[in-house]
């Protein structure tokens, strides 16, 4: 009973533990983006790293999001064959829908697989080979040259990789709906219940999940440790943890908005 | 420059085509392997228990917050028709059949699938699979059968459970964000969502354990170069799986309409 108790705050002091190395490193982050230094990371890193987010995802992000916008329009339309049989409005709700929501939200998804994984696979084999230490031991911040950079390309490209992602989505979702269930394109492919309110929401969600992804995966990166297994742990972490955390956001962000909206979403 | 582009293009199918023929060996060594069923049961249970049990926190959270955004979602466009008995149609309908499995089998993925991969993939570097060959035992049929087959039993298990939870988000959602009764909240379920929506679903976890399973393996023992290498595994075995739970889906939805 007492070994229990004892295992458990053992598991609480270890999460706060977690969680405030989790605000320092945002914290750093920011500091590292405010006051700029020069020589603090390499020239052109954030143009390299924008790249690496950014272009490197297009086809994943593209087959992804296409195939689960085929799906959900197909659902759908399944769905309303067997209750009402009217299509009229299945084009419009699901646009909103994607740009309130599922846009965003399943790219985070998708980068946060993608993207977590692969920075904390290499910041963490740059920790457990020592590489981190070198750079401190050269008075370069590893935050600032190795976190700041990602986070910047990240923010960037969450939100244009957000964009394509919903253009796909809803162009798979429109030839889905004309060719399995024949519905006419003119009447899919029409904007009247999108509101600038939910584009607004789109950017909101973008950035947040562009900011927590790079930060948390580098986190556990830099917290790997011992050898090959240290990396392959931290890369795992980053993985569940920024899945998660675009999760939690995306409910949050949600639930601020249907309060400030007044319930009317 | 336009030659570049297309022997870049030739050069990542070619790796497309490298992976995928890979994994589809690796399944097929998997099923010989299962012929004669001669299971190491020790092996089985230890890893039910580590990719089930120890998965449960995760899955239940995922799936009551996935279950509250479907509510969100849903809410106040059937508030605004005034037709509340249909908001858990729409929030269980996707719970069930999409949303629900989608999410968990990735964030099974995640968490079990990443950790398998980084596990066979330490054993492989610091050479523990040609250790075991040299004792003539047979790597896939003492690691990687029960891996693969704990994996695909744990993930509709845990999508069992899941399904549970994301529906009882979505009626607390409903109840304390958007004034819908606790009744009202279930009859619209019971009403609207008939047990093929629930089988549908668990259909769909079925494949997406089995697909988790063998990348997450094929990726493990593939691995090359030490650290660098282990990071580099899980990083493909997490991206290979959410492309195949997404293919999956499509296809297993379209077929079985």
């Amino acid at each position: 009973m007492r070994a229990r108790i004892a295992d458990l705050g053992g598991g609480v002091l270890d999460a706060m533990r977690a969680a405030r190395e989790l605000w320092l490193t945002y914290v750093s982050t920011i500091a590292g983006i405010v006051r700029y230094r020069r020589g603090g990371r390499r020239k052109g890193e954030v143009a390299r790293q924008m790249y690496a987010i950014g272009n490197r995802s297009l086809v994943f992000i593209i087959v992804t999001l296409g195939f689960i916008g085929m799906v959900m329009t197909y659902e759908a339309c399944l769905q309303l064959s067997r209750v009402t049989g009217d299509y009229s409005q299945i084009g419009s709700q699901f646009i909103r829908l994607i740009v309130s929501d599922f846009g965003p939200t399943l790219t985070g998804l998708m980068l946060a697989t993608r993207v977590g994984a692969g920075i904390a696979a290499e910041i963490g084999s740059m920790k457990v080979t020592e590489q981190i230490d070198a750079l401190r031991m050269s008075g370069v911040l590893p935050i600032d040259y190795l976190i700041v950079p990602r986070f910047l390309a990240s923010l960037v490209m969450t939100l244009v990789l957000a964009v394509l992602g919903g253009t796909v989505m809803y162009l798979a979702g429109g030839l889905t709906a004309h060719y399995s269930f024949n519905v006419n394109t003119n009447i899919f492919f029409d904007f009247q219940f999108l509101r600038m309110r939910h584009v607004v929401l789109m950017i909101v969600k973008s950035l947040a999940y562009g900011a927590a992804i790079p930060i948390v995966a580098g986190f556990c990166g830099l917290r790997a440790r011992g050898s090959s297994e240290g990396v392959g742990w931290a890369t795992t972490a980053a993985v569940i943890g920024s899945s998660f955390a675009v999760i939690v956001l995306d409910f949050i962000i949600s639930a601020a908005a249907l309060f400030l909206t007044g319930g009317d979403l | 420059m336009f030659g570049d582009a297309i022997a870049s293009i030739g050069a990542s199918a070619r790796w497309i085509a490298q992976e995928v023929g890979g994994i589809l060996v690796l399944t097929g060594q998997v099923l010989r392997a299962l012929v004669p069923p001669k299971l190491d049961t020790r092996e089985l249970w230890k890893n039910l228990y580590k990719m089930g049990n120890k998965s449960v926190p995760i899955v239940v959270l995922t799936a009551f917050f996935a279950g509250g955004l479907m509510t969100l979602q849903t809410g106040p466009f059937v508030k605004k028709l005034g037709a509340t008995s249909l908001a858990g149609w729409g929030a269980g309908y996707a719970v069930l059949r999409e949303i629900g499995p989608i999410l968990i089998a990735l964030m099974f993925s995640g968490r079990v699938g990443a950790n398998n991969t980084a596990e066979l993939a330490t054993m492989t570097v610091t050479e523990q699979l040609d250790g075991l060959r040299a004792l003539a035992i047979d790597p896939v049929r003492f690691l990687i059968v029960p891996r693969v087959l704990a994996m695909m039993v744990m993930l509709v298990a845990l999508t069992v459970i899941g399904d549970l939870v994301a529906l009882l988000g979505a009626a607390i959602v409903g109840r304390y964000m958007l004034q819908i009764d606790w009744s009202t909240m279930y009859y619209s379920f019971a009403d609207n969502l008939k047990p093929y929506d629930f089988l549908h679903g668990i259909y769909k976890s079925f494949a997406f354990g089995g697909a988790i399973a063998v990348a997450s393996c094929y990726f493990g023992v593939t691995v090359r170069g030490g650290a660098v290498g282990v990071g580099r595994a899980v990083n493909a075995s997490v991206v290979a799986s959410a492309v195949s739970i997404m293919l999956l889906d499509f296809f297993i939805t379209y077929l079985s309409a």
